[in-house]
């Protein structure tokens, strides 16, 4: 057999089974539901099941998802929250290791923060003291009202 | 001839040129089957795990046996539950928090006590205990309590037992005893209660053979939570009557969130043995606060025993978590006991009640951060500052008490009549009841802070009470306030 078909056959199968298993996986794990905005797709691993059944008794459940609140409001901002969040999410549902009950982080704690002020933004703009400083050291809406979207 | 050799130079030179194309050519093929090879192995293991993930998501259930209501072995009931069964078993760990949890202490079994270990002795901790319960059985061996598990075999053995004849009463809380009123009572568990209650201690304990079970609190069809224990059902329905609500019946009426505080109240309450017929009560008619309790003890005239060295008839208080718990924040909050101590814990995909019942200060973070978004050592700071200004306010009560007794002891061996004496011994048996109450009971102050507080407060003012009035008696064993006491007249 012609040398030069061989190795074209072996790159060929070789490259073709480990983007054959990657799409297969990125499907079974549901890879392209991450790309919406349904919020069964953040129950998918069950770790936030708690988050997601209280979210379906809140009193938000019917004017905001999880995205209208946990990620920023313009196109980049969100896709690159999602991929950030969605790298650190699936490494540690993988390895494990993570504190129980889970607990957000400061940059999602702002994006959270700055959610509230995009909607509520003719309540809170006469809430908020300074427009100089940061507004959510000033003042944080979720320090008081932290169960809005979902208890707990 | 030359052309040939020319032609044979080229090839030769052509083959030499192409001889390390190919060997690059094999390279790049290696690099890229070893690449493709490790992507797949990746891709493979981030599958399969995803694949486990999604298993784990299924929430298996198998029922492996059929339980009935007569079915009282816990092992038969971990074979389906085998989490919650883990759990359970584990409630044999021994582990100290700051203020509370057992050690484990070795020791050397005898013939009358078999146990090689046992947990650290409270009267050894604190000498005023013997003071306090001088002339009753707990003044003999106190040790600090151990898990679930250990219940029925530290009330066999302590030494309690052998310097007085217990009744059969004391088995409804320290074994699983639903299946046994049932035996004894053909069925009837209010019949089987009052006869277990009537045999003297040691043939009761043949009638039963495990500690707390999950029969004691699971319906064995359903699973749901149900009281057993005569005893709470007709205490809670006295706790409703005493608000306005007649007859009722804690299975049928209460709420789930409500029955995760009552099974637990079913045993960690304060009670006593009513009447000749040993009959196990608690003393909630007027109420669960302790006014309403020491108010029915006086209208019943109930004593434990009488004080060895002051004469008086004092009270016992016991293990009153459930009386405290609903006069404090969590109770009043809707927090049920189940919630802090049995805490919702992940396996796998499953949502589970841990029933390793302990302390919540050994999982703050399923117990107390669900609510509180604080930092571990933040909330752990913030419960051993109320334990340990608790601990210490207790402490000057005790102090208080002993310098009591010690007065009324003077007094009464200088010849106080029972009648000068008789406001001392009165106040003695509040202080001590009020003081024990804390004591007695098992969150150094956490479950109710401020009524913890309170109600040392109150044994102080009693102690103060009691003091005052032995003035004027004659004191001379305490040279130093029998000046005090002779400047006043």
């Amino acid at each position: 057999m012609n040398l030069q078909l061989l190795k074209l056959i072996i790159l060929g199968v070789g490259l073709g089974l480990a983007v054959g298993v990657g799409v297969y996986t990125f499907w079974y794990g549901k890879g392209y539901s991450y790309m919406s905005n349904d919020p069964n797709a953040c129950a998918n691993c069950h770790i936030m099941n708690d988050q997601y059944s209280g979210w379906l008794k809140s009193s938000h459940r019917s004017v905001a998802t999880c995205n209208d609140c946990h990620t920023p409001h313009n196109f980049v901002g969100k896709y690159a929250t999602k991929a950030w969040n969605g790298f650190w999410h699936s490494y540690y549902f993988t390895a494990g290791g993570f504190h129980e009950p889970i607990q957000i982080t400061e940059l999602n704690r702002n994006i959270a923060e700055e959610s509230c002020r995009y909607c509520h933004q003719t309540m809170v703009h006469s809430i908020t003291v300074s427009e100089e400083k940061d507004a959510t050291e000033e003042m944080s809406c979720i320090r008081c009202h932290r169960n809005v979207g979902h208890q707990h | 001839m030359s052309e040939e050799r020319v032609d044979a130079t080229t090839e030769k030179r052509e083959r030499e040129e192409k001889k390390p194309r190919r060997l690059f050519g094999l390279k790049v093929v290696v690099l890229v089957a070893f690449a493709s090879f490790a992507a797949a192995i990746l891709g493979l293991a981030l599958l399969t795990n995803i694949m486990e993930r999604k298993n784990e998501a299924r929430n298996p259930f198998f029922r492996v046996v059929e339980l009935t209501d007569d079915t009282a072995d816990p092992a038969e009931w971990g074979k389906n539950f085998p989490l919650q069964y883990d759990g359970y078993r584990r409630t044999a760990d021994q582990t100290r928090t700051r203020y509370g949890g057992s050690e484990a202490v070795p020791r050397t079994p005898s013939d009358a006590d078999p146990r090689s270990v046992v947990a650290q002795s409270r009267l050894e901790e604190d000498p005023r205990l013997k003071t306090m319960w001088d002339g009753y059985a707990f003044a003999v061996d106190f040790r600090e309590e151990r898990g679930h598990a250990y219940m029925l075999e530290d009330q066999t053995f302590t030494e309690r037992q052998a310097v007085t004849r217990q009744p059969g009463t004391c088995i409804n809380c320290h074994a699983s005893a639903y299946n046994t009123y049932k035996r004894l009572g053909n069925g009837d568990i209010y019949a089987g209660f009052r006869a277990l209650n009537q045999m003297p201690y040691a043939e009761a304990r043949q009638q039963v053979s495990h500690p707390v079970a999950c029969i004691d609190c699971h319906d064995a069809q359903s699973m749901q939570l149900r009281v057993t224990r005569p005893a709470f059902m007709e205490g809670i329905k006295a706790v409703k009557a005493s608000q306005g609500a007649a007859n009722y019946d804690v299975n049928r009426d209460a709420s789930r969130q409500e029955m995760r505080t009552y099974v637990c109240g079913q045993c960690h309450v304060e009670y006593y043995f009513k009447g000749p017929e040993k009959e196990l009560t608690y003393p909630w008619q007027k109420g669960l606060k302790i006014e309403n309790i020491v108010a029915y003890y006086e209208e019943v005239k109930h004593k434990d025993w009488t004080h060895k060295q002051t004469g008086a008839d004092v009270l016992k208080a016991q293990h009153p978590e459930f009386e405290m718990y609903n006069q404090g924040i969590h109770a009043r909050s809707g927090v049920s006991c189940a919630d802090c101590h049995m805490p919702y814990t992940r396996e796998g995909a499953m949502k589970i009640s841990s029933h390793h019942v302990q302390s919540p200060v050994l999982t703050i973070n399923q117990s107390c951060q669900t609510c509180h978004k604080w930092s571990e050592e933040e909330l752990k700071s913030r419960i051993e500052t109320i334990q340990e200004r608790t601990y210490n306010l207790r402490g000057i009560a005790m102090d208080a008490l002993v310098q009591l007794i010690q007065d009324i002891a003077n007094a009464k061996n200088a010849g106080a009549t029972d009648e000068q004496l008789a406001t001392a011994r009165q106040n003695q048996r509040l202080a001590q009841f009020y003081l024990d109450f804390v004591e007695a009971e098992n969150s150094m102050g956490f479950h109710a802070p401020e009524e913890a507080a309170r109600i040392l407060g109150e044994s102080i003012n009693f102690t103060r009470l009691g003091q005052v009035s032995l003035r004027g008696i004659a004191n001379p064993a305490a040279p130093v306030r029998a000046s005090y006491y002779s400047f006043l007249q």
